[in-house]
């Protein structure tokens, strides 16, 4: 799960890293009076679950509080990847000195949360560790014993040399390394870490990505989640507990398993065709989960035609036939469909499917080049 | 011959009264696993479909009746500390099925279980068959036939579409292993490539990747340095935008790593079969046989 800057970094100033004041504002009235109140500069920042923002003109540094109130309403409404800006952060914009790149990841090789620290902060991390690799330290983390002082040290020295500022980094990556592990993180990042010609350290910009698999056990976090900057269509299918990714294309496809829905699309596109989503019913299934799956699906415009591709082992196929009756029947389809399904009761599924004027296969390359031919307008084979 | 369980294998159920742990128990045990054993703690004493002894502990378990092997079915909550429960108590090989754990907890667990020199499969994984003989996890066991190919996976229906595919061309298997969907798991490609690599009745081995991370990356490189026997692989997942999870928690492209095509470049480097649709595997493994 995303969250956005504000959220991330009033996490982590609770673990006592120090971040310049801000507010939300989903008004440019609120982004003035925000402004005014600081009586200093400003940055406008937009708030959504999307990198580049700066470059997509949702940062924007204002020198008055007028200046704030126009720079919000251009940014309020505004578009970046697809996303509209619901509200933006209103901070005071600090004096840079020198910035500095601090982020943990969880680490697939070494198996651990990962330190990865560098001078150059404020650009994209991915193009220093691409171009200058030696500009990173990376810094693994036993998780058994926390992060040792000498550790966090050592990043220090390897950004400042007054020691001062040494210590005032190390103190800040054991406040990050906290904050990330109590609220479930996969990514936390500091950038740019900030210090000000005056000497002081702050956290201009913060991230956070939180392992979904967390957000049983931390119900406080599972609460920052925004699902206005989410596709309604993927909040949708979340409440219903199902994985769907919405994607470009017309062919809607609904899988059971991970792997198989990948394979599936990928069979789409092999066909000349794009998928128009992502979807995973999972493994131990029921009528009810396919029936909104398939509302889920028909409620895309783009799509041209549907395909169900169901390997039963777990999930028994009859289950699924019964769903696509029911929702079917509820809400004929204005789409063709095609129906591959193999496995747990393929029998009974087959004949469900037949009786209520369904026909399925049991081949995938078979049912996938149909689907890609009806969603094409063309006649299947 | 198999890699890691065979018919000998004596499997202890972590959450053998649940409602998953008792289903997939008795598929188990149909199939013909050696299920010796089942954990609950509270319903130590009891008896699982009136023959397997239920402890309260693994360690009980393992004590009473000799298991070497666990299977574990327990809630995300749970999974982490059933897993060091069973390394801890004697067993050498760890199958976890449990779908949700969080990855901090396996950079805990992962340490905990290499110390003690024990084998975890999993998380989030469908487990593994050798066909014929035994298999821990849910596999289900009518789609695979033995025979000389072993299969690596890190998907479950993808894998099982794929073993069935084989087995209907009259291609059986050694051991059908997946190795599970999660960022971090206890057994990689390499595990499984090096033991298929070892194994006398494996003749060639299909290999089934998905995007995110490079562990595919580093099994070309395994492959092309440490193996005689060939191998075909497949990537899931050329489709999918980057920065999204792809239902599996590991299947996500970070920034421009961990991409479809940079891993099929690395396996076609490594002279491994590219199986560009599943289906492919059949041509790609008969004519690697003859």
């Amino acid at each position: 799960m995303n969250i956005h800057e504000y959220q991330a970094k009033e996490i982590i100033r609770g673990f006592g890293v120090p971040i310049p004041p801000g507010e939300i504002a989903t008004t440019p009235e609120q982004a003035e009076t925000i402004a005014k109140k600081y009586g200093t500069a400003v940055m406008v920042k937009a708030q959504v679950h999307a990198g580049g923002r700066g470059k997509a003109g949702g940062v924007k540094f204002c020198k008055t509080a007028t200046d704030a109130k126009e720079k919000a309403t251009a940014i309020l409404g505004m578009q970046i990847k697809g996303l509209t800006v619901e509200k933006v952060l209103v901070t005071v914009a600090a004096d840079i000195g020198s910035e500095a790149y601090v982020g943990i990841i969880v680490d697939r090789a070494t198996k651990k949360p990962v330190f990865m620290v560098s001078a150059a902060g404020g650009i994209d991390i991915e193009q220093v560790a691409a171009e200058t690799p030696d500009k990173i330290l990376y810094v693994p983390v036993d998780v058994r014993y926390g992060l040792p002082m000498y550790d966090a040290m050592r990043m220090g020295f390897f950004l400042y040399s007054d020691l001062k500022l040494v210590r005032a980094a190390a103190k800040i990556m054991q406040q990050l390394y906290a904050a990330f592990m109590a609220s479930g993180c996969s990514l936390a990042e500091i950038n740019p870490l900030v210090v000000t010609p005056t000497g002081e350290m702050l956290a201009v910009d913060g991230k956070m990505v939180i392992d979904d698999n967390e957000l049983d056990r931390l119900p406080n976090i599972a609460a920052l989640r925004d699902e206005s900057s989410e596709a309604p269509s993927e909040v949708a299918a979340r409440h219903a507990n199902l994985t769907f990714i919405k994607l470009d294309g017309d062919v809607g496809c609904v899988v059971n398993g991970a792997g198989l829905a990948m394979a599936t699309m990928d069979l789409v596109k092999y066909y000349g065709g794009d998928p128009a989503n992502f979807l995973d019913i999972g493994g131990s299934s029921n009528p009810e989960k396919v029936v909104n799956a398939l509302k889920i699906i028909t409620a895309d415009p783009n799509v041209k035609a549907i395909l169900f591709n169901i390997f039963g082992g777990i999930t028994r196929t009859d289950d699924v036939a019964n769903g696509i009756v029911t929702a079917t029947k509820a809400n004929p389809l204005k789409v063709p469909i095609v129906i591959r399904l193999t496995g747990t009761n393929e029998e009974i599924a087959m004949k469900i499917l037949t009786e209520n004027g369904f026909t399925a296969s049991s081949d995938m390359d078979e049912a996938v080049q149909k689907a890609v031919a009806l969603a094409k307008g063309g006649k299947a084979a | 011959m198999s890699i890691f369980i065979d018919k000998n294998t004596k499997v202890v159920v972590q959450g053998i009264t649940g409602r998953d742990g008792s289903f997939h128990s008795k598929q188990m045990m149909e199939y013909g696993t050696k299920v010796v054993a089942g954990v609950t703690p509270g319903k130590g004493g009891q008896k699982f479909e009136e023959q397997v002894p239920v402890f309260n502990t693994v360690a009980d378990a393992v004590a009473a009746t000799g298991a070497n092997c666990s299977v574990i079915y327990v809630p995300p909550p749970f999974a982490a500390d059933a897993i060091m429960e069973a390394a801890a108590s004697g067993v050498q090989f760890i199958v976890c099925i449990t779908e949700g754990v969080p990855v901090l907890d396996m950079t805990k667990v992962y340490p905990f279980v290499k110390e003690r020199g024990v084998r975890l499969l999993g998380p989030n994984c469908p487990g593994l068959i050798t066909p014929g003989e035994s298999k821990v996890g849910i596999i289900p066991g009518r789609i695979c036939t033995p025979g000389n190919v072993g299969v690596v996976s890190r998907s479950g229906t993808l894998t099982y579409e794929v073993v069935y595919q084989l087995t209907r061309a009259g291609i059986g298997q050694t051991t059908c292993v997946g190795i599970g969907g999660d960022p971090i798991n206890g057994t990689n490609f390499i595990d499984c490539l090096a033991a298929f690599e070892k194994d006398p009745n494996t003749k060639a081995v299909a290999m089934m990747g998905e995007i995110g991370g490079t562990d595919e990356q580093e099994a070309a490189t395994f492959v092309k340095e440490h193996m005689t026997k060939p191998v075909v692989g497949f990537i899931a997942g050329q489709t999918a935008p980057p920065g999204r999870r792809m239902g599996h928690a590991g299947a996500i492209i970070s920034g421009s790593a961990g991409t479809a095509a940079e891993k099929i470049e690395a396996f076609q480097a490594a002279g491994i079969g590219v199986a560009k649709r599943p289906m492919d595997f059949v041509e790609l493994i008969k004519a690697r046989l003859k």
